[in-house]
């Protein structure tokens, strides 16, 4: 055993500065917390205020006449609260809108990641997310001033088409949508590691082979999350449908016609007056929870699908 | 590290190469890369046996990946990448206007440095270019499956979990998968770039007892750090180093000497290979 008078004096205590460090560190950790709960909480307090009405608007009127219904009429007298044409208007918009994005945005993506050469993808990247920036109500007016009168009413070929049609507002909304799809699905695309792409080119494969069977299931995951983002986005997109699908209920599935959906819904009788208490202002919640619980459902539905077809690389 | 020459010799296996020489698969005449105005290596004649295991040594940068790239045009997804010289395979000139980049490199396979399996099953990495390259029956691709992968010396450990992912296999595991995905597209010339750099002494071992087991049926090339490896594995040794060029201040590869690893390692015929292998480059 050593002598207790030649053992030097060792101490792991921290010092002064560290302590400060490590205070520092908790501030840091706080605030990063803080900022987090503030998303989350905001979460929390959107479900909470439309919980209420939400209850309050199903003592009046029954589950059956609400999601049975086809007769959408929430501010006329006698009212009636059949749901399925604000939904139906909602799913050929929102079909048009991804039918467009997604296809356009995946192929765009291909393109930047697979095919463009790295000046073009410099150049045309940042075009693409300036597209991104434009309001929508510009593309509203557009859709309404522009693809209406031009193109749907002029080559559409099923009924007669009136000022107003759902399948100009999806063709619009589609094309806002394909910057961040695109956007998006090329971040996951070129995450994929280049040792892969050239395997696949060694073992003969063409650029669209391995675009195909090499990148897009590994990058799978990430494409999946850009279009459950893009139909997240078509779904709650107001203001295009607002301007140009026409606000009319009407339950039909000609998108020449013109329809009304649950976002333009909500906008077009929220910026109305109506009293707080009336049957009216409490449908608006309902609508918004019907919403709020379609994207919910389909978030968790994508997490699944990920997990099930994912081809993780490291 | 100063290795014995003596001692290097003694790892080479006696050589089954017969002392007539086999036929010439790939040949390599005056072959010049340049990525830009840099020419990373130049006039290297090269002529790529049946049946026997070529390797390319030389230190860092001499150009030995590039001249490997060269053989299954995969210097074409370099963009700066340009290429002089003549290179054949079976007299056909690979960078003709006859020749498909995409058949090129079904004739002539490639394993990379590092393992590279394609995140997908063990069973899906090995059928991938059989399904590019043409459809075949559900039979037809169980059965290449196998072979290729008992090829790879690698069956037994996984026939009883195909449909795993090729990422829950050890890294020894995966290049041999990635041997196993290369043989499956049945090539004549199989190019390894440093195949065993990521793994450990038995992984590598087990490389190497693949390759000579494997040498009967194609024609390989292999680029190695690795000098105990290319003295136990070899057939013929090309020595590569670099030279300051004529014109521009970086260095320029060169094949210095190419002979029967036998010969390279025992009586050198260049002075600068001596001076290598025997761990006195500087
Ligand atoms: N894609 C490229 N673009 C530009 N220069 C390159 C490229 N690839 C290689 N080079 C250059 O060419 C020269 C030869 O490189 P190469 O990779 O062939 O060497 P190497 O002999 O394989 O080296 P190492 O043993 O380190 O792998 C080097 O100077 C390198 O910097
Ligand atoms: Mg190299």
């Amino acid at each position: 055993m050593a002598p207790a008078a030649t053992t030097p004096v060792v101490t792991l205590r921290p010092t002064g500065a560290v302590r400060r460090r490590q205070r520092v560190e908790q501030v840091v950790k706080a605030g990063l917390l803080g900022t987090a709960s503030v998303s989350v909480l905001t979460t929390v307090l959107i479900v909470f205020s439309l919980l209420q009405p939400t209850v309050e608007f199903f003592r009046e009127v029954s589950v059956g006449a609400f999601f049975g219904g086809t007769d959408w009429a929430p501010n006329f007298q006698p009212a009636s609260f059949g749901v399925w044409p604000i939904v139906g208007g909602t799913l050929v918009v929102t079909g048009i809108a991804v039918l467009v994005a997604v296809p356009c945005g995946l192929g765009v993506a291909f393109y930047l990641s697979e095919y463009a050469r790295p000046r073009v993808r410099r150049v045309l990247k940042p075009v693409l997310e300036l597209l991104a920036g434009i309001p929508t109500v510009v593309f509203g007016f557009f859709a309404l001033t522009f693809v209406n009168p031009k193109l749907v009413d002029r080559f559409w070929p099923i009924g007669d088409v009136s000022t107003f049609s759902a399948l100009g507002a999806g063709l619009v909304m589609g094309v806002m949508i394909v910057p961040i799809m695109t956007s998006l699905s090329e971040d996951a695309m070129s995450a994929v590691p280049e040792s892969l792409r050239q395997a696949g080119v060694a073992l003969g494969a063409t650029r669209r082979e391995v675009s195909t069977k090499v990148v897009f299931p590994a990058a799978l995951s990430g494409i999946v999350a850009a279009t459950v983002l893009a139909v997240s986005r078509a779904i709650g997109e107001t203001m295009i449908a607002l301007l140009a699908a026409g606000n009319r209920p009407n339950l039909s599935a000609n998108p020449g016609e013109d329809m009304q959906t649950m976002t333009a819904y909500i906008g077009s009788t929220a910026l109305g007056d109506i009293a707080t208490q009336t049957i009216q202002y409490k449908t608006i919640f309902a609508v918004g929870a019907l919403l709020f619980a379609v994207t919910f459902v389909l978030n968790i539905a994508s997490a699944r699908v990920v997990r099930r077809f994912r081809q993780a690389y490291e | 590290m100063v290795i014995a020459v003596n001692d290097l010799m003694q790892l080479h296996r006696p050589a089954s190469t017969p002392p007539t020489s086999h036929p010439v698969v790939m040949e390599a005449v005056g072959l010049s890369v340049s990525y830009g105005a840099f020419r990373a290596v130049r006039d290297v004649d090269l002529a790529i046996r049946r049946r026997e295991i070529t390797a390319l040594i030389g230190p860092s940068g001499c150009g030995k990946s590039t001249v490997l790239r060269c053989f299954n045009r995969m210097n074409d997804l370099v963009e700066s990448a340009r290429v002089e010289g003549r290179l054949t395979y079976h007299g056909i000139d690979v960078y003709g206007p006859d020749a498909d980049a995409g058949e090129v490199r079904r004739r002539i396979g490639m394993v990379f440095q590092k393992p590279n399996p394609f995140p997908k099953s063990i069973y899906e990495n090995v059928a991938f270019g059989a399904r590019v390259n043409g459809r075949r029956s559900k039979a037809e691709l169980d059965e290449l499956v196998e072979r290729s992968l008992r090829g790879a010396a690698l069956w037994d450990e996984v026939k009883h979990r195909l449909r795993a992912s090729a990422l829950s296999l050890s890294g020894g595991q995966q290049q041999r998968l990635c041997i196993a995905r290369a043989i499956a597209i049945e090539p004549e010339v199989l190019l390894m770039d440093e195949p065993c750099s990521a793994l450990d002494p038995v992984a590598t071992a087990y490389i190497e007892d693949l390759m000579h087991d494997i040498k009967e049926r194609y024609a390989i090339v292999v680029v190695t750090h690795n000098m105990q490896q290319a003295a136990r594995v070899s057939d013929r040794t090309a020595f590569f180093t670099t030279e300051v060029a004529d014109h521009g201040d970086r260095r320029t590869g060169v094949l210095v000497e190419f002979g029967r690893t036998a010969d390279v390692f025992s009586k050198p015929a260049d002075e600068r290979t001596e001076r290598y292998i025997t761990g006195r480059f500087g």
